[in-house]
């Protein structure tokens, strides 16, 4: 019977566990990692980047995002939409063409593949004959240009890849037409380009990679004009009034031919040019030009810079009228385009997308001044490199606004035109509440992003630097120019990964929501504390110097130096403004900080101990060394950028000395002892490093390296002396399995500015496993973790219960472990590596509602693992609950880059510039939710419709008929109803 | 030390607070006393004896006999070191080493000696709660070898050595498969050894595979897995404290090993078959615990015919009940807690104090451990000492190198 009764319970956890807890991951925030294609649809407003690694995102209004990875791992090289249609087609690297649609599905669109095709030339030709260089999806939509390496134009048809070998346009049958004079007859080369005339679609010009263009009619097959351009040939633009054709070389030049309407007479090069002449110039990648209403067109090209002088910049030109100006982009240009106007997007130019290998920009052309205009999406969050996280939950609307007002008076610059992008519908409910990420950079800015829903959206930007002396000139302004320059170079982007000190680095951060205090840390032992102030203010910064050691003696530090603080005022714009500055010394980087706006108190630590200072009276309270005598490493500050390249230098030479060492070691047997030791020791050090696949099995000792480093610290108020009294106290883990907890003492609010505060050592407890302490928890008699401070006065949390007994909790590399509090005694424990070989890396507090009941939740603790796997640990019972791989082992920088948010999701960066967003929760899901509809063209000839999801209709032709259409507006409409019943229940889910 | 040592004038025997200062003993050691509880069955007796000069075994031997009062008897002598192990005291090398490493008292347990079978059990402190179910198996073994009464293969007495590895399970593993325990505790040795990955092939129904094992691939020279002859390079890793290791990571192997090192158990495939254990018809003949003394030598693993361990009916075990509660496969109770809250009187020197490095000394014996064998044993003793008077006063000794001192005695 009981074990009957026991069984059910266990169902009964094991159905509460599935409400509880599911994983996904939901979006990549930021820009892709190198990307290598980009494609546009003006008829569905999307935006289509290819990476190297195989990824395709779409882009359309703010929250609606598709992604897609096709199975072989290889770059994508082109991208194409099929023109008035949902569907697209890749290339990739490795000459395989594959087709992607929207469909639609519960109401939600989801991008997927829906065929692959490779070419395959005749039995015996070599492999460049089907290599394919350029693909142009013709304007009927059912048809797809393959130009090739051989040069060869093969045309197939979409979207059931059907090769129509009869219309192939082979190079003999171009070649023998050629007129005789032209010098390259011989060999055109590659097809470099296919280009549709605008205006007559059975006509298309071909661009040879040795210059010659040829513009082919398709209906009768057969070259209508030879375009006898004799450079290198690197792109091809029709007019849009089919008048005439732009060329672009690899001299840097471009010319404009004329195309005769008679098909008869040869037309002339009407115009050349090298726009930035003289000297040797680059290539003209692309060019394009657009016509405007009134007025003349706007002529837009990249490259083309003089090769000696101007070589080095990625540079698009955007030429109109008499302006002229030379957009220089930090980065390699991928590529471009133009949106324009008008419902059929036809008319003027509005927007000049530009897709730099590190970032995307998109530039007003319809302002003076052409600003750029802020991108809701694919921010580059690496514009410098990030260096720590932090997210916060449910920013109280109050802090939300004034971040959002000091972030609007740092974007001025930007343009006031909305985003350009605005195909697709985003149907995603509003987020719940508004979730801040904050990103540490290596340049010592901190960026608050709006992280409630699909879209990171950059609010604002703090930095740190102006409270220091640094080599950077403040008057190197990025938008300066010199006036009559030529080219007329003006920077735009933000990505500038150089940093002018990597001492300003930020590694810690925190941040109360309800006071708008925050505290930053970083790479030299700076901690500041920072006050959002709506107005710009001028204040001097003090700098207290925290000196760690306390009198340990023996040790010199061999890192970097502390930065050197400004005396003189400084002026802050509205924003954070620091009001406070610690500096540790030695100036190692801080490695871990918290913040009690109650208690105006700071905690932090680094690899030589901890402090706790009262930023009110602006005075340190406490301060502990937590060195260990024999711990030599953690002197020499090794954790800093510019030493590790040193000692790893050192090293390598020690062990070509060691190799030599060890051979005459034989032969002389009576070295001094000293000496015998040390070589001992630098054979060990040399073993390990030269033999990485062995593993050396110890027991962890005392002293072993950096076990003084201080992992975590923590406020809490909890029985810290007797059961009857709860007092504030501090709890700091280090390295070496050491949590110390001293008792706070605060003066009574009235005298809280004039008397002391003072911290008495209270416990010390040595965990017996001595793995690196990572997380300190005290859980409430109910055994739900303690509230953040503040949290309760404002009455967003229920008040910790203080009548029963409180727990603590020490999270170790290797354990979970309960103690019992006041008097210390381990009550429970879960040993993670002992029994799974796999340690701790991140771990956060988080709370877990139930899908089913809208009242019922749990506290939890989610862990990240050096194996990647995501654990949820029920609290006070320490249990494991469920596990999922989430990121892959061998990614050590996501996996350390992990943050958690107080409602079971997290972050991790998947490149420098990415980051994943996964979700453990079945109530808190951010994912984007969208719908794309076919545009409605009017009175054009084909035309198709998302289609339902029934496999074979992928390959039905898309011919449609009255009946057809009829039927296709039914399943239009039973989408639409699903769509609303969704809502619906959405509705429904949330009363419930 | 800094502290003051001043004798503690604790009279309230099972005092809470009287319990709390007991942890602070080693605040005695700057004399040179050196306290001796000794138990003989179920009485005490409580003398002290000079640290430098302590005299000899048999000095020691007929002292005790004496305040015993069972002059007569042959009796063993045995004491509880800072692990919680019995080691046995039978000459001046190990009576010497007894007193110096008493801390902050040498607790000797007396047992009559019953001819030659009676030895002391090695595992006889260890009692097994959990681990890998070995405890039911062992004792039901155990019994019917005893009930048997077979003569057997006979180990000597450990000479001074604490038992650092053993060969367990034998009797439930393939012949080819070792399961190796190493007892890390007590020992300053380093494990010492190293692990790489490698292929090891495996024979099944599909023919000879090969899947990829962790191997040991270096012994450290005067490492604890060198020195116990049980483990050798090229030994493959089969199981990790009961954990199988396949399809794990040689790190996540690491990381199960540095993680469970104070008590590893590793499950071996030898690469030297040559000195598997052979099964001798009978399986319960032999004891499934063979151990091997740090003297041991790659030969005396054949030898794991060893005394059986923790078995109720021994008297001498259930004599050493005094050393429940020691956990020294449990890790965590291990933790070293300072509770510097409770030290009213010394609230104020801690806290100067309190960067000094005290905590980061290795030897746990010195801070309270809230479940180890000294707080359990301190109470039971002061309760005892107290039911039995102090009959040490009445049974002093002549001898120059005994001592009484009251301070000392009471506690």
């Amino acid at each position: 019977m009981k074990r009957f009764r026991r069984h059910g319970q266990e169902s009964q956890r094991d159905r509460l566990k599935q409400e509880l807890f599911q994983f996904n991951k939901t979006v990549e925030h930021g820009f892709p990692h190198q990307p290598s294609a980009l494609g546009y649809s003006p008829s569905l407003q999307l935006l289509a980047i290819g990476t190297r690694s195989g990824a395709i995102k779409l882009y359309g209004a703010p929250g609606v995002e598709f992604m897609g990875l096709h199975d072989e791992n290889a770059a994508v090289t082109q991208v194409h939409f099929l023109p008035h249609q949902v569907e697209l087609v890749t290339l990739l690297d490795d000459n395989s063409l594959h087709m992607w649609t929207l469909r639609a599905h519960k109401g939600l669109s989801e991008l997927m593949e829906i065929g692959r095709f490779t070419l395959t030339g005749p039995p015996g030709a070599p492999p460049s004959v089907t290599r394919v260089t350029a693909v142009l999806a013709h304007s009927s939509g059912e048809l797809l240009l393959l130009g090739t390496e051989g040069g060869h134009v093969f045309i197939v048809e979409v979207p059931g890849f059907r090769e129509l070998e009869e219309r192939n346009i082979s190079l003999d049958q171009v070649a023998s037409s050629v007129p005789d004079d032209y010098i390259g007859r011989r060999n055109l080369e590659h097809i470099e380009a296919l280009q549709e005339n605008p205006v007559n679609p059975n006509q298309v010009v071909i661009g040879y990679g040795r210059g010659l263009m040829v513009i082919w009619d398709l209906e009768k097959q057969c070259a209508i004009q030879h375009i006898p351009a004799t450079q290198q040939l690197e792109s091809v633009w029709w007019a849009e009034d089919g008048g005439y054709i732009l060329s672009s070389h690899s001299d840097g030049s471009y010319c404009r031919w004329m195309v005769s309407v008679e098909e008869v007479n040869e037309e002339e090069e009407e115009k050349s040019d090298i726009p930035y002449g003289h000297f040797p110039c680059k290539a003209i990648s692309k060019i394009i030009q657009l016509p405007t209403q009134e007025g003349p067109p706007f002529l837009l090209f990249s490259g083309g810079m003089p090769r000696a002088s101007y070589g080095d910049r990625h540079c698009i030109t955007v030429i109109h009228s008499k302006t002229h100006v030379a957009l220089d982009f930090t980065s390699r240009i991928i590529d471009f385009f133009a949106i324009r106007e008008g419902p059929q997007h036809i008319g003027d130019p509005s927007a000049l997308v530009v897709l730099v290998e590190e970032e995307l920009v998109v530039i007003d052309l319809q302002t003076e001044g052409w600003p750029v205009i802020q991108t809701p999406y694919l921010v580059p969050l690496h514009s410098s490199a990030i260096t720590c996280s932090h997210h916060v939950s449910a920013i109280p609307l109050k802090l939300w606004e004034r971040v959002i007002a000091a972030g609007d008076l740092q974007s001025t610059h930007y343009s006031k035109r909305p985003w350009p992008i605005t195909g697709g519908q985003n149907l995603a409910p509003d987020p719940p509440q508004r979730d801040l990420l904050l990103t540490g950079h290596e340049d010592g800015t901190v960026r608050f992003w709006d992280a409630s829903g699909v879209c990171l959206y950059p609010m604002y930007k703090l930095s740190t630097a102006g409270v220091f002396h640094t080599d950077a000139d403040p008057n190197d302004n990025m938008n300066q120019g010199t006036e009559g320059e030529w080219p007329p170079f003006r920077k735009v982007g933000c990505f500038d990964p150089y940093s002018d000190d990597p001492r300003l680095g930020i590694q810690k951060i925190h941040l109360c929501k309800y006071s708008g205090y925050l505290t930053v840390a970083g790479t030299a032992g700076q901690i500041l504390v920072l006050e959002l102030n709506d107005e710009a203010a001028e204040q001097t910064v003090e700098a207290k110097v925290v000196d760690l050691l306390q009198g340990q003696e023996g040790f010199r530090w061999k890192g970097h130096t502390q930065l050197d603080v400004r005396e003189e005022p400084v002026l802050f714009p509205p924003g954070f403004q620091p009001f406070s500055l610690v500096q540790c010394q030695p100036p190692a980087v801080v490695t871990a900080l918290t913040l009690h706006s109650e208690w105006k108190l700071v905690a932090f630590g680094t690899s030589h101990g901890f402090g706790l200072y009262d930023y009110q009276q602006k005075n340190n309270v406490l301060i502990k060394c937590t060195l260990n005598p024999s711990d030599q490493l953690a002197m020499e500050g090794p954790l800093s950028r510019v030493k590790s390249i040193k000692k790893s230098l050192r090293q390598s030479f020690r062990r070509i000395r060691r190799s030599r060492v060890s051979l005459r070691k034989h032969h002389v047997n009576n070295a001094a002892k000293l000496q015998e030791a040390n070589a001992r020791l630098e054979a060990e050090l040399a073993e390990m490093e030269l033999a990485p696949v062995q593993r050396k099995i110890e027991a962890r000792s005392s002293d072993d390296s950096f076990t003084g480093l201080v992992r975590t610290i923590y406020f809490a108020d909890t029985f810290l002396s007797d059961s009857s009294h709860n007092t504030p106290s501090l709890w700091a883990g280090t390295n070496g399995g050491c949590v110390f907890a001293y008792m706070l003492r605060l003066p009574p609010v009235e005298h809280r500015a004039d008397e002391p505060v003072t911290a008495q050592s209270a416990k010390e407890i040595q965990l017996m496993h001595r793995a690196p302490v990572v997380g300190i928890v005290v859980l409430d008699g109910h055994g739900a973790p303690l509230p953040e401070p503040l949290e309760v006065a404002h009455d967003l949390a229920r008040s910790p219960d203080m009548q029963g007994s409180h727990h603590l909790l020490v999270i170790s590399e290797e354990q979970f472990k309960v103690f019992t509090l006041p008097k210390v005694s381990a009550k429970m424990k879960l040993k993670l590596t002992a029994v799974d070989g796999s340690r701790v890396r991140r771990v956060g507090v988080a709370w877990f509602g139930s899908s089913r009941s809208e009242d019922y939740g749990e506290s939890g603790l989610v862990v990240l693992t050096n194996q990647g796997d995501v654990h949820v640990v029920s609290l006070p019972t320490v249990k494991l609950q469920v596990h999922y791989p989430c990121v892959r082992r061998e990614d050590v920088s996501g996996i350390a880059s992990c943050v958690f948010t107080k409602h079971g999701q997290g972050f991790y960066l998947i490149s420098p510039s990415e980051f994943e967003r996964f979700s453990l929760s079945t109530r808190c899901v951010v994912e984007p939710r969208c719908l794309v509809e076919v545009p409605l063209l009017s009175g054009s000839s084909t035309q198709r419709r998302p289609k339902p999801d029934v496999a074979s209709s992928a390959h039905r032709n898309a011919r449609q008929d009255g009946e057809d259409a009829e039927v296709l507006q039914e399943i239009q409409k039973s989408l639409e109803g699903d769509q609303t019943s969704f809502l619906e229940n959405n509705v429904k889910s949330a009363v419930a | 030390m800094v502290l003051s040592a001043v004798p503690q004038p604790t009279s309230q025997p099972g005092s809470r607070m009287s319990r709390q200062q007991q942890h602070r003993t080693p605040l005695k050691l700057t004399d040179n006393v050196v306290e001796v509880k000794s138990k003989f069955e179920a009485e005490y007796r409580r003398i002290a004896l000079k640290r430098n000069g302590p005299g000899g075994f048999t000095e020691f031997y007929r002292l005790l006999q004496n305040i015993h009062r069972i002059p007569g008897v042959d009796v063993l002598l045995g004491y509880a070191d800072v692990q919680g192990d019995l080691l046995p005291i039978n000459n001046d090398d190990n009576f010497h080493k007894a007193v110096s490493s008493a801390n902050p008292l040498l607790r000797i347990i007396i047992t009559k000696s019953e001819g030659e079978h009676v030895v002391l059990p090695t595992d006889s402190l260890q009692r097994r709660k959990k681990g890998l179910g070995l405890t039911g198996l062992r004792t039901s073994g155990s019994d019917s070898t005893r009930s048997k009464n077979k003569p057997g293969l006979m180990i000597g007495l450990p000479q001074n050595f604490r038992q650092i590895s053993s060969i367990i399970d034998v009797d439930i593993l393939p012949e080819t498969h070792r399961r190796v325990r190493l007892h890390k505790h007590g020992t300053h040795k380093p494990l010492g050894f190293y692990i790489r990955d490698g292929v090891s092939v495996r024979v099944t129904s599909q023919g000879v595979e090969k899947v990829p094992g962790v191997f040991i691939s270096r012994l450290v020279r005067g490492g604890l897995a060198e020195s116990t002859g049980l483990l050798g390079v090229n030994d493959e890793i089969l199981e990790v404290n009961g954990i199988d290791v396949a399809g794990k990571s040689l790190d996540q192997v690491t990381d199960m090993m540095v993680a469970n090192s104070h008590n590893l158990i590793v499950t071996v495939k030898p690469s030297n078959q040559r000195n598997n254990v052979v099964h001798r018809g009978s399986k319960t003949s032999m004891g499934n615990s063979g151990s091997v003394g740090s003297a041991g030598s790659a030969g005396s693993a054949l030898s794991h015919d060893s005394p059986s361990p923790a078995s109720q009916s021994n008297p001498i075990t259930a004599s050493n009940s005094i050393a429940e509660g020691d956990s020294d496969d449990d890790d965590d109770d291990g933790d070293l807690i300072l509770e510097n809250d409770c030290l009213t009187p010394y609230e104020s020197h801690r806290v100067t104090n309190s960067n000094n490095t005290n905590l980061n000394r290795p030897l746990p014996q010195s801070v309270s451990l809230p479940n180890s064998v000294g707080a359990s044993l301190s109470d039971s003793s002061v309760l005892m000492s107290n039911h039995n008077g102090n009959p040490a006063h009445t049974s002093s000794s002549s001898q120059e190198s005994m001592r009484e001192d009251g301070n000392i005695i009471t506690l």
